[in-house]
């Protein structure tokens, strides 16, 4: 069952991937990179990252991509279909393509020692650990991760408490990012700059 | 996965489609019989059996409840014509593009408590598809791609006024969608939980989440604790209402259709079935995200008063399973209630201008639903 | 599933992305093929998390560099976008061609 849904979800990220690039309407390919975002999302979801394959869906196919098929939209650049693709491109990119590929074709059949079966949440452990470490035996996290009745393991929690307790400074500097981006970006589409 | 969480899996699957493609019939011809009561005129009332046809003395109204069989009859026969200045591939996916996300989000919606089967002992079913731990998240993340149908139909279309309803709702939804996110955070963060399933859970024992007594429970019959919040939960409804109303382009915030201005939108080109797709897919989206806000602050198919702890099984919390049928059927009375809440809104309040929608939600409602973020999480710390 | 069938899919994700960018001439679409790589390793570094257990959960570090590269890439597409608009209103073009200011 796992295999199959993780060729299907595979298949669509990458025919999608190549529906991206082969495409000649740019509007095509924000629509397949949709698409293949939603196949990367699922990949996310296989793998037990619920929350970073919810957030995959909605940054990148709710809100980025919504972005550049409106530029797309306004500039009219789907009419625009003159140029063909230049053959000694397509040479060097397919020579650079295959070169970095066999490279990571390589790398990845070299893990021997990580690889292996999908290995088992063990959530008795983590509780175990997270004890250990001095956090509250009764804290919401281990409550969630002792309950035999729940199956899955409370990645939105665990990644919450991650956020707030060892990555505060990081979270803010990306918040400020954030912002000198939203200013930048209405400085720059502003017609003249006074 | 044993054969028992398939088969029960499949059969809410079908239950949910079921559920959601009848309410939006139910909400068309609840749109025409309130509206026509607002505007002091009668509305469809005459489709009925026509049972004159047959012979007998009279017609079999029933208040005109198939008023919308009509309504589908005549939009199945009507010609299903393509332009021929459109681009065709996009023109005929664009329908489907809106239709199917409204669709998907109804799957994380708890319609009903945990139910103990009835002839399989000790097997409880959760009266919804997925019971995920991202609920809300997850209909953000598929609601977020409705946008794409509207914008595609309005560029697929190759003509102006499409066009413009395209990129207006695009630029609406974007907008409202981070008030929508924000607003609710408040009330995730008072519940601690993303689960849709608990989170209706827990108001069936303590009370609605803006109606907070219960009785019969074991805790006290008002919390205060609830009481001190209830401000900050009440601002967070607002916004979350009436972002809801921006998001699915419903009326006063209906410009990428807006008639006068506009034609009809993003949907001025279409006709027959594939109009009625995006007819449809907006009032799923209504359906939906009732469903989200009864939920999230009605209890979701909790009786109220915390009356739900007279019948639970104490043991294992689950309902037996006439309990979980009859809560089906409250959460559907609530939808229902919202619905009508939705359309009573659209025919009393004049649309906005455009400019007045993007200054209400980046100006007003953006850094209100900041605010409220603030106020709620220093009041959960310091009493939580 | 093994870790090397995430890697490959990741890495045949990589390398289209990668062969798109040498080829398209379409500013917008180099731009979405770097998203498409930026993908491929958001996905490398989910499945490493996911492999390799730390302490019976899925390593949460990794999935923190995932959740701060999708922001850092939200607003490097929004800056990236306005450029692209500001440079079409100066050239009236998108295509790599036509861009040779600085050539001479």
């Amino acid at each position: 069952m796992d295999s199959i849904l993780f060729y299907l979800f595979a298949l669509v990220m990458i025919a999608f991937g190549f529906g991206v690039v082969m495409n000649r309407n740019p509007v095509t390919s924000a629509m397949c990179l949709v698409g293949c975002f939603l196949g990367v999302a699922a990949l996310f979801i296989m793998l037990d990252a619920f929350f970073i394959g919810v957030v995959q869906i909605a940054v990148y196919a709710g809100a980025v991509i919504v972005l550049f098929v409106f530029i797309l939209m306004l500039l009219d650049i789907a009419g625009e279909k003159r140029r063909e693709f230049p053959i000694h491109a397509i040479a060097i990119g397919l020579i650079v393509a295959v070169i970095v590929g066999g490279q990571i074709a390589m790398v990845a059949g070299s893990l021997d020692d990580v690889g292996g079966k999908f290995p088992p949440i063990d959530k008795a452990a983590a509780v175990e650990a997270r004890v250990e470490r001095g956090n509250n035996p009764d804290s919401t996290i281990n409550t969630i991760l002792t309950d035999p009745k729940k199956p899955s393991y409370p990645d939105v929690h665990i990644i919450g408490e991650a956020l707030f307790t060892r990555y505060p400074l990081h979270l803010q500097i990306v918040a400020v990012l954030l912002t000198v981006g939203a200013v930048g970006v209405v400085v720059l589409s502003k017609k003249r700059l006074e | 996965m044993d054969l028992f969480t398939f088969l029960s899996s499949s059969v809410m699957v079908l239950v949910v489609f079921t559920i959601v493609l009848t309410l939006v019939p139910i909400s068309v011809y609840l749109e025409r019989r309130v509206s026509a009561v607002i505007q002091d005129r009668l509305g469809p009332n005459r489709v009925g059996l026509p049972l004159t046809l047959f012979g007998a003395k009279k017609d079999f109204h029933l208040f005109g409840l198939f008023q919308p069989a009509a309504d589908g009859i005549k939009l199945f026969l009507k010609e299903d014509h393509t332009p021929a200045h459109v681009n065709k591939f996009y023109f005929i996916l664009a329908p489907a593009l809106v239709m199917v996300p409204a669709l998907l989000s109804a799957a994380v919606i708890p319609f009903g408590s945990t139910m103990d089967m009835p002839f399989f002992e000790g097997r409880q079913v959760q009266l919804a598809v997925a019971n995920v731990d991202i609920g809300p998240l997850l209909i953000f993340a598929i609601a977020s791609l409705t946008v794409y149908g509207i914008v595609i139909a309005g560029w697929a279309s190759n003509s102006r006024y499409p066009f413009l309803g395209g990129v207006r709702s695009s630029a609406q939804m974007i907008s409202y969608e981070i008030c929508l996110g924000l607003s609710i955070i408040p009330v995730l963060l008072y519940f601690g939980d993303l689960n849709l399933g608990r989170i209706a859970d827990q108001q069936s024992r303590d009370g609605w989440l803006l109606l907070p007594i219960a009785f019969g429970g074991d805790g006290p019959v008002v919390d205060w604790r609830t009481l001190l919040l209830l401000p900050t939960l009440l601002i967070a409804f607002i916004i979350f209402t009436v972002s809801l109303f921006a998001e699915t382009n419903r009326a006063p915030f209906d410009l990428p259709e807006c008639e006068t201005e506009l034609v009809s939108g993003y949907h001025t080109e279409y006709s027959s079935m594939k109009f009625a797709l995006f007819f449809m897919g907006e009032y799923a989206a209504m359906v939906v995200g009732s469903a989200l806000i009864v939920t999230l602050f009605f209890g979701g198919w909790a009786l109220p008063f915390g009356l739900d702890n007279l019948i639970r099984d104490p043991a294992t919390g689950a309902f037996p399973w006439w309990a979980s049928l009859m809560h089906m059927g409250v959460f559907l009375t609530k939808v229902i209630g919202f619905i009508v809440f939705f359309i009573w809104v659209r025919w009393t309040v004049p649309r906005f201008r455009y400019d007045q929608l993007m200054k209400l939600g980046w100006v007003v409602f953006f850094e209100l639903a900041l605010a409220n973020i603030l106020l709620a999480a220093i009041l959960i710390a310091i009493f939580g | 599933m093994t870790l090397e069938h995430y890697l490959i899919a990741a890495g045949i994700l990589f390398c289209t992305g990668l062969f798109g960018m040498i080829v398209r001439r379409n500013i917008l679409v180099i731009f979405m093929c770097l998203e498409l790589i930026l993908a491929s390793a958001t996905l490398t570094l989910v499945a490493f998390s996911r492999f390799r257990l730390t302490s019976g959960l899925p390593d949460i570090d990794a999935q923190m560099l995932v959740f701060f590269v999708i922001t850092v890439a939200a607003a490097e597409v929004a800056v990236g976008l306005a450029i692209i608009v500001s440079l079409y209103r100066s050239t009236q073009s998108v295509h790599m061609e036509d861009l040779h200011t600085l050539k001479g």
